[in-house]
C-alpha cells in the first residue's frame, strides 16, 4: 500500500498533442480518486501512465516514495481491472486468479490459499474450474477483480470497470467495489466517464477535461462548489441550468425573473455585461407546495411548462426560455463536450411527486436564491465560488475517510493478532 | 433458409464436392487397378488388386520409394517446423512492434512468395554444388524456407493481431516481462494461428517438385515427388501409371490425417471470453 504522487506529469504525442497536459496530483495511501471527464479528456492515458503501459514525456511519477518513470508495468507491484476485463481465455478461473502469484514463483499451497480467499470475497468459488468464455459479464468482471486482489499490490487501478455491464449490474457492482475497497483500505484509481459512478465511490474526484485538471475535490465540493462551468455542467444528474442573466442593482435578472443575490458577491459580478446563473434543478420547487416560511428565501416566476416527467419518487418540468445567440452557442457547444447533446434552451426543475403542474400550461415556480452560482460565460469561471466552505466540505470528507481506513486496519490488525 | 434455398445449398454444395473429390477417386480407383486394365476406359478397376502397392511398399520401386518417403517426411516436417518457430517472431514483432520498414519486410515477403521458383533453381543448383549443400536435406530445407517463410508470416501475423492488446498488458501488470507474457499468454492464444500456418507450410513443403527434382541425385536427399517423376515401368513398354496412383494415394494419406488431427485445433473463437461478450 502507497501514496501515489504526480508532478506535473506531460503525456504528448508523436503528433505534438498533448493528451494530458502538466497534471499534478497526490493520492493519499488508501484513498480512492476517481479521474472522471468526458471521452478524449486524457483519464485513461493518466492511468495508464500510473501503471506503465504508456510512456511519461515529462514529469514525475512517485509511487510510495519511489520515482517509477523508468520502470516497467510489473516492476511497478500495482495491480489493475481492464475495461474488457483481458482475462485470459485459455485458462481456468482459478488459473486466471492465480496468474500473478504464479509469476511471482509462489508455492503451490498458498497460491490456493490465496485464490481460495479471494474467490470467497468475490463469491467465485463454485465458477473456479470454469473457462471465462462460459461465464456472465458479472462474473467476468469479478475474475478481473480477483485477479487483482490476490495479490499485495500497492494500489488498484480500475480503468472503467462498469460500462460494459447492464445498468442494474452495474449498481451492484458498484457497491461491491466500494465495499472491496473499504475492506481492503488500499489506494485506488478509478478511472470513469460517468459521473454517477464518480460521485458515489470517491473519496475525492479529479475531473479532467482536454488532459488538464479543472478541479479536485470530495464529490461534495464538486457539487456544491464547483471551481466553473465546465464541473457544473458535468457534475449533477440531471445537471445544472444555465441562465443568461444581467447584473442590476443587486439583482440578477434572467428569463425567469429577478434572483435576489448575496451582498458578498455584488463586487465579483459587477462589472460584466452578461452573466450565466447556474441552478441546479432541485433548487427549484412548485411554488403552491413552497411553505411560507421559505418563500423569501427565493423568488418566484411564473413560465409555460413543455414536458412533465413523473418518476413516482420526482418529477422534472422543462421549461424553454430564450436566450441570446452568443449564449445558446455557447451552451450548446458545452453540452457537446459533456458528451451529451443539448437541442434546445431549456430548464430541467425539480418538483415534487405531488405537485399537479401539467404540461403544455403556464405554472409558478419558486428557486431557492442561496445555492446559485454564477459564471463569467467568457472564461467560466465560477464567480461566487465560496473556496473556503468547499475546502471545508473536502476536509470532513477526508477526516471521515481516514477514521474509517484507521477503524479497518485497527480490526485486521486485531484479526492477524 | 427457406426449403427451397436449402435444398440448392445442398444441390451445389454436392456438386463442388463432386468435381473437387473425383480426381481423388479415380487416382484411388486407379492405384487398384493392374496392368491390363489401366486403359480399360471405366471408373472402377475390374478385378481390384493391390499389386501396385506391393510394387512400391516391397517390390521393385521400393528402394525409389521408401527413401523418399522419409526423406520428404524428414525435410518438411524440419521445414514446417523452423518456419513455425521463425515466422512467430517475425509475426509478432509484425504486429505488435513499431519499427521503420515494417512495411518493406512484409512487401519483401510478399515478393519471395510469388517470385518463380524455376528461375532460381539453377544459380542455387551451381550454388549448392560448390558448397556441398546438393543432395542432402539441409540443401532443401533452405529452400523450402524461402518457400514457407513468407506465407507463415503473412498468416501468423493476421492471427497475432486478432488477439487482444489488453491480454499481454494485463500479463504485464500482473508481473510478467514480455518474454513471459509472449509464452504464456500471446502462444497459447495464437495457437490456432500456429497450427493453421504449420499445416500450410507443411503443404507447400511436401507438394514442391522444382526443387526436388533439381537439387537432389540420389535417394539421399530425393522427396517424393521427384521420385514419382523417376518410376519405370516393368519394362520400357509399360507406363508406371498404376504404381505412381498408389504412391500419390500413400503421400496424400498423411496430409489428410494431419488436417483431420488439428481441424479441432483450428476451430476459430478460442479467444472468446477473452472480452466482454
Amino acid at each position: 500500500m502507497a501514496s501515489i504522487e504526480m508532478n506535473n506529469i506531460v503525456k504528448q504525442y508523436g503528433d505534438g498533442y498533448p493528451a494530458v497536459n502538466d497534471v499534478s496530483l497526490d493520492i493519499p495511501d488508501g484513498e480512492l480518486m476517481i479521474l472522471v471527464g468526458p471521452s478524449g479528456c486524457g483519464k485513461s492515458t493518466l492511468l495508464r501512465m500510473i501503471v506503465g503501459l504508456e510512456d511519461i514525456t515529462s514529469g514525475d511519477m512517485v509511487i510510495g516514495g519511489k520515482r517509477v518513470n523508468d520502470l516497467a508495468p510489473r516492476d511497478r507491484n500495482l495491480s489493475m481491472v481492464f475495461q474488457n476485463y483481458a482475462l485470459y481465455p485459455h485458462m481456468t478461473v482459478y488459473e486466471n486468479i492465480a496468474f500473478p502469484l504464479r509469476l511471482s514463483k509462489t508455492p503451490d499451497d498458498e497460491v490456493r490459499r490465496r485464490v481460495e480467499e479471494a474467490a470467497d470475497v468475490l463469491e467465485l468459488r463454485e465458477h473456479l474450474e470454469r473457462k471465462p468464455a462460459n461465464l456472465s459479464g458479472g462474473q467476468r468482471q469479478r475474475v478481473a477483480m480477483g485477479r487483482a486482489i490476490v495479490r499485495q499490490a500497492e494500489a488498484f487501478l480500475f480503468d472503467e470497470p462498469l460500462s460494459n455491464l447492464d445498468a442494474k449490474l452495474r449498481g451492484q457492482m458498484r457497491t461491491e467495489i466500494s465495499r472491496l475497497q473499504r475492506r481492503l483500505a488500499i489506494t485506488t484509481v478509478y478511472v470513469t466517464h460517468d459521473q454517477t459512478e464518480a460521485m458515489t465511490l470517491g473519496d475525492r474526484v479529479c475531473v479532467l477535461r482536454k488532459g488538464k485538471i479543472q478541479q479536485v475535490a470530495s464529490p461534495r465540493e464538486l457539487y456544491e462548489q464547483p471551481v466553473n462551468l465546465f464541473v457544473a455542467g458535468f457534475i449533477g444528474s440531471p445537471p445544472m441550468n444555465f441562465l443568461p442573466a444581467t447584473f442590476e442593482n443587486g439583482r440578477l435578472r434572467t428569463p425567469f425573473g429577478e434572483i435576489p443575490l448575496a451582498e458578498k458577491w455584488a463586487a465579483a459580478v459587477a462589472g460584466r455585461d452578461l452573466l450565466l446563473v447556474g441552478i441546479r434543478p432541485e433548487y427549484f420547487e412548485d411554488a403552491s407546495l413552497v411553505e411560507e416560511s421559505r418563500r423569501p428565501l427565493g423568488s418566484t416566476f411564473r413560465a409555460p411548462v413543455d414536458v412533465t416527467e413523473w418518476l413516482g419518487d420526482s418529477q422534472y418540468a422543462y421549461i424553454p426560455y430564450e436566450a441570446p445567440e452568443a449564449i445558446t452557442t455557447q451552451l450548446r457547444d458545452l453540452s457537446r463536450e459533456l458528451d451529451s447533446e443539448e437541442l434546445r434552451t431549456q430548464a430541467i426543475v425539480s418538483i415534487d411527486s405531488t405537485s399537479r403542474i401539467r404540461e403544455g400550461r403556464e405554472a409558478e415556480f419558486w428557486l431557492d436564491a442561496r445555492k446559485i452560482h454564477v459564471f463569467d460565460p467568457s472564461t467560466g469561471e465560477n464567480l461566487t465560488r465560496d473556496a473556503e466552505a468547499g475546502a471545508e466540505l473536502t476536509r470532513q470528507a477526508n477526516e471521515d475517510r481516514i477514521e474509517q481506513m484507521e477503524q479497518t486496519r485497527g480490526a485486521a490488525a486485531v484479526g492477524a493478532a | 433458409m427457406s426449403r427451397r434455398e436449402k435444398t440448392w445449398w445442398w444441390v451445389v454444395g454436392i456438386a463442388i464436392m463432386l468435381y473437387c473429390l473425383f480426381p481423388i477417386a479415380w487416382i484411388i480407383s486407379l492405384s487398384f487397378k493392374g496392368p491390363a486394365d489401366i486403359a480399360n476406359g471405366q471408373f472402377l478397376p475390374s478385378k481390384p488388386s493391390t499389386e501396385n502397392y506391393s510394387t512400391i511398399l516391397t517390390g521393385s520401386a521400393s528402394e525409389l520409394f521408401l527413401p523418399a518417403l522419409r526423406n520428404s517426411f524428414g525435410i518438411c516436417l524440419i521445414a514446417t517446423f523452423i518456419s513455425c518457430f521463425l515466422s512467430m517472431f517475425a509475426a509478432y514483432a509484425i504486429a505488435r512492434l513499431d519499427f521503420p520498414g515494417k512495411r518493406l519486410i512484409l512487401s519483401a515477403a510478399l515478393g519471395v512468395a510469388i517470385f518463380p521458383v524455376i528461375s532460381i533453381v539453377t544459380p542455387l543448383f551451381n550454388l549448392w554444388r560448390q558448397i556441398g549443400l546438393y543432395d542432402t536435406w539441409l540443401g532443401l530445407i533452405i529452400p523450402y524456407l524461402s518457400l514457407t517463410l513468407p506465407i507463415s508470416i503473412w498468416t501468423m501475423s493476421a492471427f497475432f493481431r486478432e488477439i487482444p492488446w489488453e491480454m499481454e498488458q494485463a500479463a504485464q501488470v500482473d508481473g510478467a516481462t514480455t518474454w513471459q507474457a509472449f509464452r504464456k499468454v500471446i502462444v497459447p492464444l495464437a495457437a490456432p494461428g500456429v497450427f493453421t500456418t504449420a499445416i500450410i507450410a507443411f503443404f507447400i513443403a511436401w507438394n514442391d517438385f522444382a526443387y526436388g527434382i533439381s537439387l537432389t541425385s540420389t535417394s539421399a536427399a530425393r522427396p517424393v515427388p521427384a521420385a514419382l517423376g523417376l518410376f519405370s515401368g516393368a519394362s520400357q513398354f509399360v507406363d508406371p501409371t498404376g504404381s505412381i496412383a498408389a504412391a500419390a494415394v500413400i503421400v496424400t494419406v498423411p496430409v489428410v490425417v494431419l488436417v483431420l488431427i488439428f481441424q479441432r485445433r483450428i476451430v476459430a473463437g478460442l479467444t472468446n471470453g477473452a472480452v466482454k461478450g
